[in-house]
C-alpha cells in the first residue's frame, strides 16, 4: 500500500548493504550494518510485521552493532605473528 | 592500526567526552521504562521478553560504551551477568515445573495458585515467563559484552598481553 515509502526505504538498504560491503574501514562498514539493519527493520514495520521490525530494530540496530564495535576494538587487522 | 594504540583502553580512551556520557545518562532511564514497557505489555502488543530484556541490555551497553566500564559498574556490575541469566531462567523453569506439579501440562498457566480466574491467571503466567525471559536475555547481553571487553588491567588488544 505504501509502496513508495517501501521503495524508498529499498534503496537506502541496498545502498547501505553495498557500502558496508565494500568498505575497508571496518568501523565505517559497522555503522553502515547498523544503517541496514534498521532499513531492514523499518521495511518489516511499514510491511505489517512489527514485531520483526522491533527485534530487528533492538537486536541489529543496538546489540550486534555494539559488539562488532567491541570486536574490532579488541582485534587487530593484521596478525602479528 | 592507529586505533588501537597501546596505553590507551579503546573501550574508555576514546570515548571519555563529558557530553556524550551527559547525553547517554539522560537517554539512559526513558530507555529502560521503554524496555519495561515492552517486557510487561508484551502479551497483546508487539514486544515481549525477549525485546525488552535486549532494549534493557542496549541501555547498559549504552553507559558502558560513554562512561566506560569503571563507571557502569555503578549501574549493573560486571559479575551479575551470569547470575541474572541463570535466574531469568530458573524463573521461566520454575514456573513451567510448577505448572506440572499442580496436575497441569508444563507451562500450563491456568495451573498457577494466584488466586484469579483463568484467563487473568493465564496472562499473569505470561507477565512472569516473560520477566524471566527479559531477564535472562538482558543478563546474559551484558556478559558478552563485558566479557568481549575483558579484564580491567587489560589494555588494548590481546596481542598487547
Amino acid at each position: 500500500m505504501h509502496w513508495e515509502f517501501e521503495l524508498v526505504i529499498l534503496v537506502f538498504l541496498l545502498a547501505a548493504a553495498i557500502v558496508a560491503l565494500r568498505s575497508k574501514d571496518l568501523l565505517a562498514a559497522v555503522v553502515t550494518l547498523s544503517v541496514y539493519s534498521f532499513m531492514a527493520a523499518l521495511i518489516c514495520a511499514v510491511m505489517g510485521a512489527v514485531d520483526v521490525g522491533f527485534t530487528e530494530a533492538v537486536v541489529g540496530a543496538g546489540i550486534t552493532g555494539v559488539l562488532f564495535i567491541v570486536a574490532i576494538y579488541q582485534t587487530e587487522r593484521k596478525s602479528v605473528d | 592500526m592507529e586505533r588501537g594504540r597501546e596505553g590507551i583502553d579503546p573501550m574508555r580512551g576514546y570515548y571519555d567526552d563529558r557530553i556524550v556520557a551527559l547525553s547517554s545518562r539522560l537517554v539512559v532511564p526513558f530507555i529502560q521504562l521503554f524496555a519495561l514497557y515492552v517486557v510487561f505489555h508484551g502479551h497483546y502488543s508487539p514486544g515481549g521478553g525477549f525485546q525488552g530484556g535486549a532494549m534493557l541490555a542496549a541501555s547498559f551497553l549504552l553507559i558502558r560504551l560513554s562512561v566506560g566500564s569503571d563507571g557502569a559498574q555503578l549501574q549493573f556490575r560486571k559479575g551479575w551477568g551470569t547470575p541474572g541469566s541463570s535466574i531469568g531462567t530458573l524463573i521461566y523453569l520454575v514456573t513451567g515445573l510448577s505448572t506440572l506439579l499442580l496436575g497441569g501440562y508444563f507451562l500450563d498457566y491456568s495451573q498457577l495458585p494466584l488466586g484469579m480466574g483463568e484467563s487473568e491467571t493465564r496472562s499473569m503466567g505470561i507477565l512472569i515467563v516473560e520477566i524471566g525471559v527479559a531477564v535472562a536475555v538482558a543478563c546474559t547481553l551484558t556478559a558478552i559484552y563485558d566479557d568481549l571487553v575483558g579484564e580491567e588491567g587489560r589494555r588494548g588488544s590481546p596481542h598487547d598481553a
